[in-house]
């Protein structure tokens, strides 16, 4: 079964977090950037003496789509990149995936998130 | 080849070498230029670069206005920054100029000490015959101008087309200030004509008064108030004028939608381009060198004198302003974090303070007017906020308030500069309290009230007659969605994102009205 890893984490984040991925063979994904905030409800700012409240806060997703076997080791290296201890690190959502097609080639499930020195062929070397 | 090449620049610079071996010797003879001839031409030359440098200007207010406004009203800014110029010097090249320097050679009979004298910037060569018929006038008390309509006349007086010039792009600059305070709902209709109110009547009727030679200059020979009305740059002429029409604008039209909660709260509406506006700032900054210098009409004589003080002070003034409104937001602002937006105000506090007194000052009181200058600003955005009045970029605290601070502080901390003797045909230089001048003050005060009063009165009227025409305040469904596109009929900013939510790559023909209703 595929899964899907939505990782929503600071801007700064994103470089550490992209190479964290990169060296354990995570190949694909999808940034956005997305506004929003968790606990911590938002952040003081001052316009021209008048204070408000931004409670939209930008931040990034990664979106990655993976088998479940490498779900966990995924997480670890993202948590390990993302973590600064203040409010604010982000949260990481984890979802089955039903199908998966790639449209070049036609392939379905797990085949169609297969690449070259990706995190499942290392393993298989 | 490389000799043909070197022989290429060996024939201009022989050339040349030819020209100033024959003006030399023609000189020589006393044939060439004469000191006068060569002052006039230098004082001419002089003000068309101060006039490039004001016009310049306008970047800045494109810039400050358009980066303080929000995303969705940036085309309906910026056109109105570059339109107000385009439309005010059409009104100013047909009646406003007339109205304010048609008089300015006028010679008034004999009056005070000062005897038979005229107004007219004779820095600038010989004007005789030009600019001296007033439309309105009782005795010394010259109201209105009436003379060089459509320049008819000046084609062959190089300085008084110099003088157009320079005067123009100062009108431009007052015509200019109240778009931001009226931004993000004013329409596009009304605000055109507010461009031809201010380029053709209430800037070139106080204009006149203190810059024309009218009853306000005229104060130091008639009553024997200090040098009469002393401005040297236009705190009051241009900057309290664009400031009245700013606060009486931002008052009649209202505040913007969502602006002021039912309690009297204010919610703020950040600007979208901070970069902008901080560039802008920079810009106004470097063409205010040639707003307060190049007011000396002059680089002789006592011009020059003249011209260097405003500089100095210019720049001390505009940078203590900046600092100290940086601090007062840094120790008492709601964040106490450095405000940026604030930081620019506060500079352009200190520029538009020491507008009036810039050359009559020496630094140290340059750099008290600036401190004053970023406190009033701050105080007055907060007081401005406290009375519900919407002022988007700041523009009645920088101009309005602070072209009232500087005009008053001329009569505080002038310091009798030598240079400064004969201003406005009273033989002594121009003082300040401070210094021992008592009645200077007064003809401030005199000057201050005029704009607010006259400037106030008419405008307050021009702008309920523009409101019950339907011309003033946009559509709340078009301010809503933002002016650019139901008044524009076009976006600010095309990110790819437009064309991929909204239609097609290829150009099409537009099957939904612009503004999408």
């Amino acid at each position: 079964m595929a899964r899907k890893i939505e990782a929503i984490i600071r801007e700064e984040a994103l470089d550490p977090v992209k190479d964290a991925l990169h060296e354990i063979g995570i190949v694909g994904m999808n940034v956005f950037e997305i506004r929003g905030h968790g606990r911590q409800g938002g952040i003081e700012l001052a316009w021209r003496g008048t204070s408000y409240r931004m409670d939209l806060i930008p931040k990034i997703q990664i979106n990655i789509v993976l088998s479940e076997e490498n779900v966990e080791k995924t997480i670890e290296a993202i948590v390990k990149a993302a973590r600064t201890g203040n409010q604010g690190d982000g949260i990481i959502f984890v979802y089955p995936v039903e199908d998966i097609v790639r449209i070049r080639t036609g392939e379905r499930g797990h085949k169609a998130i297969m690449y070259p020195d990706d995190i499942d062929e290392r393993k298989g070397r | 080849m490389r000799g043909r090449r070197i022989g290429r620049f060996l024939v201009p610079i022989m050339a040349l070498a030819l020209l100033f071996t024959v003006t030399g010797s023609a000189s020589a003879q006393a044939a060439g230029p004469t000191n006068t001839e060569l002052a006039t031409a230098t004082n001419i030359l002089w003000m068309l670069l101060a006039g490039f440098l004001v016009f310049f200007m306008q970047a800045g207010f494109a810039l400050v206005e358009t980066g303080f406004t929000r995303t969705k009203n940036v085309a309906h800014t910026m056109m109105m920054n570059m339109m107000v110029f385009c439309i005010g010097a059409v009104g100013y090249w047909l009646v406003g100029f007339a109205f304010q320097f048609g008089g300015i050679n006028f010679p008034f009979p004999a009056a005070g000490s000062a005897g038979e004298f005229s107004f007219s910037p004779t820095t600038l060569g010989d004007i005789s015959g030009h600019l001296d018929k007033w439309i309105l006038r009782i005795g010394q008390v010259g109201l209105l101008g009436g003379d060089g309509f459509l320049l008819t006349g000046l084609r062959d007086s190089a300085g008084l087309l110099a003088f157009f010039f320079f005067q123009m792009v100062f009108m431009d600059t007052a015509a200019t200030i109240p778009t931001g305070a009226m931004a993000e709902r004013l329409k596009f209709s009304g605000f055109c004509i507010m461009g031809l109110w201010v380029s053709m009547v209430v800037y070139p009727l106080v204009g006149g008064w203190v810059w024309g030679g009218g009853w306000l200059a005229n104060l130091g020979r008639t009553l024997g108030l200090g040098n009469g009305a002393v401005d040297f740059a236009g705190s009051g002429v241009v900057h309290m004028v664009g400031g009245t029409v700013a606060l009486v604008g931002a008052i009649v039209i209202g505040p913007r939608i969502g602006r002021f909660n039912r309690d009297g709260s204010a919610n703020a509406m950040p600007g979208h381009n901070l970069p902008m506006g901080i560039l802008g700032t920079i810009i106004l900054f470097f063409g205010w060198f040639g707003f307060n210098p190049g007011s000396s009409l002059a680089f002789t004589g006592g011009g020059m004198s003249l011209a260097v003080n405003a500089a100095v002070n210019t720049l001390i003034a505009g940078a203590v302003g900046g600092v100290v409104a940086m601090m007062v937001m840094w120790i008492f602002g709601p964040t106490k974090k450095p405000d940026p937006g604030l930081s620019v105000n506060g500079i352009l506090a200190g520029l538009v303070a020491i507008t009036s007194p810039c050359a009559f000052v020496d630094s140290i009181s340059a750099a008290v007017i600036g401190l004053v200058a970023g406190v009033i600003v701050c105080l007055a955005t907060f007081l401005l906020e406290r009375l519900r009045i919407d002022d988007p970029v700041g523009a009645v605290p920088v101009h309005f308030c602070n072209g009232l601070w500087g005009v008053l502080s001329v009569g505080l901390f002038a310091d009798g500069n030598a240079a400064s003797a004969g201003w406005n045909g009273v033989a002594g230089p121009v003082t300040g309290l401070l210094h021992g001048g008592g009645t200077q003050i007064l003809a401030q005060v005199l000057e201050a009230s005029s704009v607010i009063l006259v400037v106030g009165g008419l405008t307050l009227a021009f702008f309920k007659v523009l409101n019950a025409l339907g011309l003033l305040r946009s559509d709340p469904r078009h301010e809503l969605m933002g002016l650019d596109m139901p008044e524009m009929g076009a976006s600010g900013y095309n990110s790819v994102d437009v064309h991929m939510l909204g239609g097609h790559l290829v150009p099409q023909t537009p099957h939904v009205r612009a503004g999408g209703r």
